[in-house]
């Protein structure tokens, strides 16, 4: 019985995926005279935005309105829903959504003087909405693990606990302990949250039904937080030895006495780590996004060609699509892993305690995995 | 390019959310979870060490049983001996004894027989010889009338006695 509702379920997700693109492709061929523009769909989808659009029928589009939260040096504090905003209507207590310029789409708000100015823009958009809703759920599922774990210790556990069990301890295990080195226990809670977040955040773009399909770890604002978490977490941590070798490294003394040289490397060099984190996982979850985005458009674009040109079109992107997405699944995985790897790897750096032989093999260790990564 | 340029709004979000999320999970999800495991773990190991140790033990325990058994059958099998020893050595005296004593009763039987032999001889020698006097007596009364019978029977009993005598 709860099988069957299990299978005619996803009977009709499938059907409904299926009827969307053609839904949504009469919805844009029925507007003529109006060119698909393929670089700002792409550039507008990978974009935050102050609404949450869910699903478009012919004219009507259905989105969940977001609040919008505003400081303006002139007017102080706004609140208000972003359903206020009608696109081609006058502005809402004197802000507007800017459809062209340096600030497109964007809230903006109009000087007197006719200039266009950036308020304090605290409003919950699509990316911070779904940002706040993975972590709910992640505090949710973990904590509920925890629960369930605290509640009876000593039996293994089954099903959906036991899975996230095995998920916790290989990262623990595999990733945290080696790289880290002696003191692990005290860095394992924030890897493995640095890892959790990233991974449901990363999993939860995939999915382009609503509470998904945001593009938040594609998102450098969001990467910016966690690489400068982790430049905390690593230099607030570091021993006497790693900041001797930043400060006053083994060099000649003439490369760092009249003008430090290698000390203004080193220290540049602290920085580009974090810089690098924050670049790889924005970069590969937006290039993700890009792709599939790009395929799932190639049907708009060949509707003008024909129908035998654009059904064959459809049926290779969305085999196409498919095949990303289950790259795409992997990669929300790799990219977790590798940020929470190399986090781990330069907390393990930072704690080394002088110039013997360990640090030296851990040195080997991590430019090895620099050099495959 | 607005898509590298960092928003500040939803770099505020950002930081609440994983503030959050890293308050929470680092204070009281991932600590519990690992604890856990880790008691779970230990407590797997040392049920591990306690059922090998309480198979050593009762390996232990089976092969002192076992020598013990093995003891007790050996010395089942000395004490089965010895008894069967003393026994035949019982046996044996018991036989001795019998033997001596039947040579004894046999001896006593045999001298009691010559006795009463020799008792039956006596007695059955007297009556011979008071039956000879009665008979000699009657013999006497009444045949011995006439000198000449007379004379002569003791002529000859004279005779025999000198012929046994020579």
């Amino acid at each position: 019985m709860r099988k069957t509702w299990h299978i005619q379920g996803l009977l009709a997700a499938i059907i409904l995926l299926l009827l969307a693109p053609p839904l949504s492709a009469d919805n844009s061929s029925a507007s003529p005279g109006e060119e698909l523009n393929v670089k700002d769909f792409i550039l507008e989808h990978l974009a935050d935005s102050y609404e949450w659009h869910i699903v478009g029928f012919g004219k009507q589009d259905i989105t969940v309105p977001l609040p919008v939260i505003l400081h303006s040096k002139t007017s102080g504090w706004h609140f208000y829903l972003s359903s206020r905003f009608h696109p081609g209507e006058d502005p809402y207590e004197g802000f507007h959504i800017a459809t062209k310029g340096k600030y497109k789409g964007k809230i903006v708000e109009t000087e007197a003087s006719g200039n266009e100015t950036r308020p304090l823009d605290l409003s919950l958009t699509k990316n911070a909405a779904s940002l706040l809703f993975a972590s709910l759920l992640l505090i949710l599922i973990i904590m509920g693990v925890a629960r369930s774990l605290k509640r009876n210790p000593l039996e293994s556990k089954k099903g959906f606990t036991g899975i996230m069990e095995m998920f916790i301890m290989s990262i623990h295990d595999e990733v945290i302990k080696p790289s880290v080195g002696d003191d692990y226990k005290r860095y394992a809670p924030f890897l493995l949250t640095v890892f959790f977040f990233i991974f449901t955040n990363n999993l939860l773009g995939l999915i382009p039904l609503f509470p998904g399909g945001a593009n938040v770890t594609g998102n450098i604002a969001v990467t910016m937080v966690l690489a400068v978490a982790t430049f905390l977490v690593v230099n607030l941590s570091g021993s006497k030895a790693y900041y001797r070798d930043i400060l006053w490294p083994d060099v000649p003394t003439w490369l760092k006495v009249p003008v430090p040289l290698m000390p203004l490397i080193e220290i540049v060099g602290t920085l580009t780590k974090p810089f690098a984190l924050m670049v790889r996982l924005f970069a590969n979850i937006m290039a993700g996004h890009s792709i599939v985005l790009g395929l799932t458009i190639l049907i708009f674009i060949t509707v003008s060609l024909g129908s035998t040109i654009n059904a064959s079109m459809t049926v290779i992107s969305v085999i196409f699509t498919v095949f990303i997405d289950f790259v795409e699944l992997l990669i929300a995985y790799i990219q977790a892993y590798v940020f929470t790897l190399l986090s781990a790897v330069f907390i393990g750096q930072a704690r080394i305690t002088s110039h013997g032989s360990k640090p030296a093999a851990q040195e080997t260790k991590t430019t090895f995995m620099k050099d495959k990564l | 390019m607005s898509l590298l340029s960092p928003e500040p709004g939803l770099l505020f979000w950002m930081m609440l959310s994983f503030g959050i999320v890293l308050f929470v999970l680092a204070k009281y999800g991932f600590p519990i979870i690992l604890k856990m495991v880790d008691t779970r773990h230990d407590y797997i190991e040392e049920s591990l060490r306690s059922a090998r140790k309480a198979q050593e033990e009762l390996a232990r325990v089976k092969e002192t049983g076992e020598a013990l058994l093995a003891n007790t059958r050996k010395e089942q099998a000395m004490i089965l001996k010895e008894t069967t020893r003393k026994n035949d050595i019982l046996i044996e005296q018991a036989r001795e004894e019998a033997r001596l004593e039947a040579e004894k009763i046999i001896v006593a039987a045999r001298d009691q027989i010559h006795a009463e032999k020799e008792e039956a001889i006596r007695s059955i020698r007297n009556e011979v010889s008071r039956l000879s006097v009665d008979l000699a007596e009657r013999i006497l009364r009444e045949k011995l009338v006439t000198n000449e019978d007379q004379m002569g029977m003791i002529d000859r009993l004279l005779d025999e006695i000198e012929i046994s005598k020579s």
